[in-house]
């Protein structure tokens, strides 16, 4: 197959997106490399049907999604990775600033429904538009609002994050009568 | 093959959860949201920096010649 420069520049170009994407849905860094190019094959064998000025990007998202619905969730039952491999095997320096904080965050982020969490990678992390991502998922755009919003607020209660007002001002002056109590 | 589309009707329809408002949702705070965001990104781009992997260049590489190859012939 010839492939066009140009087309060809556009692919390589989301493919460390489209690679960031697969490992949120496949929670392991060898297989979601494996959707990668099960995807692009796929682009590929089917790019006559890409509309040229149309977004390249959002087009192999939504291929690579396709695919991982059809075929990759049922081998992840089969296979079911735990949390721990999956933070392990995308960590390379671990002694890193912040590590152990993302390391939590992925953990929780595995643990929220496939719907939120592509919706949410695809908003919060891709760069893509609500409207964008609701093609992708093949949903309707208020479908996509209510994943993110569900998704976050599911995220904040597994990370135990609260709302800096809720123990901001308050916290302080709490503080401040127990010192005044004790001296 | 169900190759994705750019486009689609099914966006402009509506679904059962589209008229439901965020209630739970929109009591995050500011900075909550910030941070879940912040972490979002880092995550994603720990990924992203990486680059493209050989195994991706050469893949489009060699459907290029391999094409070549059966034009040649």
């Amino acid at each position: 197959m010839r492939i066009d420069e140009s087309v060809r520049q556009d692919i390589l170009g989301a493919v460390p997106g489209l690679r960031a994407f697969a490992i949120s849905l496949c929670g392991n860094v060898d297989r979601a490399d494996d959707l990668v190019q099960e995807a692009l094959l796929r682009a590929l064998a089917n790019i006559h049907s890409f509309q040229p000025g149309t977004n390249m990007s959002a087009w192999l998202f939504t291929i690579l999604r396709n695919h991982f619905r059809s075929e990759y969730r049922k081998r992840r039952r089969e296979v079911e990775d735990s949390d721990g491999h999956y933070a392990e095997s995308l960590t390379s320096h671990p002694e890193q600033h912040g590590q152990l904080e993302l390391s939590e965050f992925r953990t929780a982020l595995a643990k929220l429904p496939e719907e939120q969490r592509e919706a949410l990678i695809l908003v919060g992390a891709s760069g893509f538009s609500y409207e964008e991502a609701a093609e992708i998922c093949g949903c309707a755009i208020g479908t996509v609002k209510s994943r993110v919003n569900r998704a976050r607020t599911r995220l904040a209660e597994l990370m135990s994050i609260q709302g800096i007002d809720d123990f901001g001002p308050d916290h302080e002056t709490r503080a401040v009568l127990v010192g005044t109590r004790r001296g | 093959m169900n190759p994705g589309k750019a486009t689609g009707p099914m966006s402009q329809m509506s679904s059962p959860d589209d008229k439901k408002k965020p209630t739970k949702a929109s009591r995050l705070d500011r900075g909550t949201r910030a941070k879940l965001g912040q972490q979002l990104r880092a995550m994603y781009d720990e990924v992203v920096s990486q680059g493209v992997p050989s195994r991706f260049s050469e893949l489009l590489t060699d459907l290029d010649n391999n094409e070549g190859k059966q034009n040649a012939h």
